[in-house]
């Protein structure tokens, strides 16, 4: 049964124009499982076409955070990395195609690597999509730090009482039913923000309306088993300081089949030892008779 | 030593009596002022002002780790090579109490006490480099279990661990403070806390490999594999049994007095068959690199900088060693396995530097490296864990195996009183 319907999903797949993005789907067996749930979490839309660069959303992020206020001038040319007092930065990239403006943030990943490197369940990907962190479960270990693939969770390195800090898609706003601060906070609609069903929505029917200006690539639908902040570009993401080399499936994965290892190992090795050392016993008796 | 029997009157008196013991025995022996005492003392004391600075200003007052680099010598020295140090307790354990190789029994206390005292001060050293550290308990008393993350499987192994390999001394600690009656008890847990042990420490050497699973994209691809799991277990082995020669070689020096008939005996041929042992494991661990890189069709990147320092760990500190120590065993010469030894430490520290330090994120332009006060504080971890065990070698039957002999007269003793 579920061998037709695979088949049948293959060949409708195979048959529909949008060959490429439901084959990608079915390989990525990560996300698959979650994929009912994620549908409806929260996403962002960061159409790179759209963005002035007036970095707005730095100080809209900055005020909604209390965070400290954004450089007012910034060097042209030199990429920013958002930092434990910026949790949102954009940057201007001269590509082929003329500048490009790129927020940068954390991308609230559907199964997070930092969340699920978390031992104390700090860092958690919520029900609603935000991934936040939780200063009175955290040790402080940056296991998470060392874990995401895109490196946004970041330490303050000099304080007594340090926190890990990051974009948290401004959680308390969305439970009051706002958008996050950014998306309130851009006058050039650059962003948008709803359910990741219809952010792709969005995205892909940009994409199709206007095939010419931009790329054939949603970033984030796949990449890291797929982001709750996805990526609209005119030129390829490579050229705007994306990770484009990406597994494109989850990184909780890659350290699942090491942990299933653990209740076989713990289980069975035990017994398997008791049982070599009462066979070798012999060997200590006739040493000890002699 | 005080004898505590059964008719001595009152807890009190007896407790009264074994502070009195302990008092006595915690006052130096020998001479104070020796060049190793000087030296590490004054980096103790530096130690400590670092730290200081340290937890009232913040982690980046002392050292170099950055947003890119969280994790730099204290966890990538400390702990990743430490605890590959550490491994020769599990595995000779293995090997006297599961195979019941009688040959290793005089060597086997020595090390489990150099394996308990390792994982006690790296791991305590693991609580320097957290950010937070009054949370550490969260994973342990059970409000938070992040049980799909590898370093929660590793922190309470590390725990577990401890306790097993404290379990497996503790006959020892009986015997030094007199107490018989609790050393029996105590001996017959030994088999538990053993196999309990060889199981933990299976799971969390390759653990700590596992760590690194999620940093795929981080890890020089000569280094990252999805195989570091197992590569970290199967070079723990002879990572272990290195240090176990190594170590073996100058505390059969320093501490010449202490070492029983028994272990000056069979000293040589120990070490050989510990040698022989490095060589077969250091020839897996080999034969599983080369496969891991002809597999993953790594060809293009030895042409590098990164390929040239991957052959020389793979060369020069595996390779060599197991030349070195098959000669060495071939033509019974101990200087020959001790440099085999030596070289292979190297190898671990190169091998685990390279994985967690050195090759992780080899693509930045601004490289992470050390302060001195990190390396200040290492070898400071390193001089406690000295001074501990000396001060337990020098008091408790660790390097002489006649309590083994003494166990046997007794057991039969004890075995005829209770039949009579």
């Amino acid at each position: 049964m579920r061998r037709r319907s695979a088949v049948k999903t293959l060949a409708l797949a195979a048959g529909s124009t949008l060959a490429g993005r439901n084959l990608a789907q079915a390989s990525t067996s990560g996300g698959e499982e979650n994929l009912a749930s994620t549908a409806e979490s929260a996403a962002i839309l960061i159409d790179t076409t759209k963005c002035m660069g007036c970095r707005m959303c730095e100080r809209a992020c900055a005020e909604a955070n209390g965070l400290p206020e954004p450089p007012k001038s910034v060097e042209p040319g030199v990429p920013r990395d958002t930092t434990e007092g910026q949790w949102t930065v954009v940057n201007r990239y001269e590509t082929e195609g003329g500048p490009v403006n790129v927020k940068r943030q954390c991308m609230h990943c559907l199964q997070p690597a930092c969340a699920s490197a978390c031992l104390t369940r700090a860092m958690v990907k919520t029900d609603d999509g935000p991934v936040i962190w939780r200063g009175d479960k955290c040790m402080g270990c940056r296991f998470c730090m060392l874990s995401c693939p895109f490196d946004v969770p970041k330490f303050e390195y000099h304080s007594a009482n340090p926190r890990i800090q990051k974009c948290r898609m401004c959680f308390d706003l969305l439970q009051e039913g706002e958008s996050p601060a950014c998306v309130s906070g851009c006058p050039a609609n650059a962003t948008a923000f709803g359910t990741r069903t219809e952010m792709l929505d969005l995205a892909w029917s940009r994409v199709y309306a206007e095939p010419d200006k931009y790329v054939h690539h949603v970033y984030g639908e796949h990449e890291a088993g797929g982001t709750g902040v996805l990526y609209l570009a005119s030129v390829p993401f490579d050229q705007l300081g994306f990770r484009t080399d990406l597994s494109l499936q989850a990184y909780p994965t890659f350290t699942r089949e090491f942990l299933y290892s653990v209740p076989f190992i713990l289980t069975m090795f035990p017994p398997f030892l008791l049982a070599v050392s009462k066979a070798t016993a012999g060997n200590r008796q006739e040493e000890g008779e002699d | 030593m005080a004898t505590v029997t059964a008719d001595t009157p009152g807890f009190w008196n007896g407790t009264r009596r074994f502070g009195r013991f302990l008092a006595s025995e915690m006052k130096p022996r020998g001479r104070i002022l020796t060049p190793f005492n000087v030296i590490t003392i004054v980096i103790m004391a530096v130690a400590a002002v670092i730290l200081f600075i340290r937890f009232t200003q913040g982690l980046g007052a002392v050292t170099n780790l950055s947003q890119d680099v969280p994790w730099g010598l204290w966890i990538g020295f400390d702990v990743i090579t430490g605890v590959a140090f550490a491994g020769g307790a599990y595995v000779l354990c293995f090997m006297v109490y599961i195979l019941n190789q009688e040959k290793y029994q005089p060597i086997v206390r020595v090390t489990v006490l150099n394996g308990f005292l390792a994982y006690v001060f790296y791991a305590g050293a693991l609580l320097l480099d957290l950010g937070r550290p009054w949370n550490v308990i969260n994973p342990i008393i059970g409000n938070s279990f992040g049980v799909s993350s590898v370093l929660f499987l590793v922190a309470w192994h590390f725990l577990l661990y401890m306790t097993a390999e404290l379990l497996e001394f503790a006959p020892a600690i009986a015997e030094w403070a007199g107490w018989p009656r609790l050393r029996r008890w105590l001996n017959r847990l030994t088999l538990g806390a053993v196999i309990f042990g060889i199981t933990l420490s299976t799971l969390h050497q390759s653990g700590l490999g596992a760590l690194y699973m999620m940093a795929r994209d981080k890890v020089h691809p000569l280094w990252y594999s999805e195989f570091i799991p197992i590569m970290f277990f199967v070079s723990s082995i002879f990572a272990g049994l290195s240090m176990v020669i190594f170590e073996g070689s100058i505390t059969h020096r320093v501490f010449h007095h202490r070492v029983g008939e028994d272990l000056e005996r069979s000293h040589a041929s120990i070490v050989r068959g510990l040698a022989r042992i490095c060589a077969g494991t250091l020839f897996v661990y080999l034969f599983l690199q080369v496969l891991v890189f002809v597999h993953g069709q790594k060809w293009e990147y030895l042409a590098t900088g990164w390929g040239a320092w991957y052959l020389l760990e793979m060369v020069g500190f595996v390779l060599v060693p197991i030349g070195f120590f098959l000669y060495g065993v071939a033509k019974k010469r101990p200087r020959l396995i001790g440099t085999g030894a030596v070289l292979t430490l190297i190898g671990i520290v190169l091998n685990r530097l390279n994985i967690s330090v050195i090759a992780f994120k080899w693509y930045l332009p601004v490289r992470y490296v050390p302060t001195w006060q990190e390396i200040v504080v290492t070898l400071a971890v390193l001089s406690a864990e000295i001074w501990v065990f000396r001060w337990v070698v020098n008091r408790m039957p660790v390097l002489d195996s006649s309590h083994v002999r003494a166990e046997v007269v007794e057991e039969a003793e004890h075995a005829a009183a209770s039949a009579a």
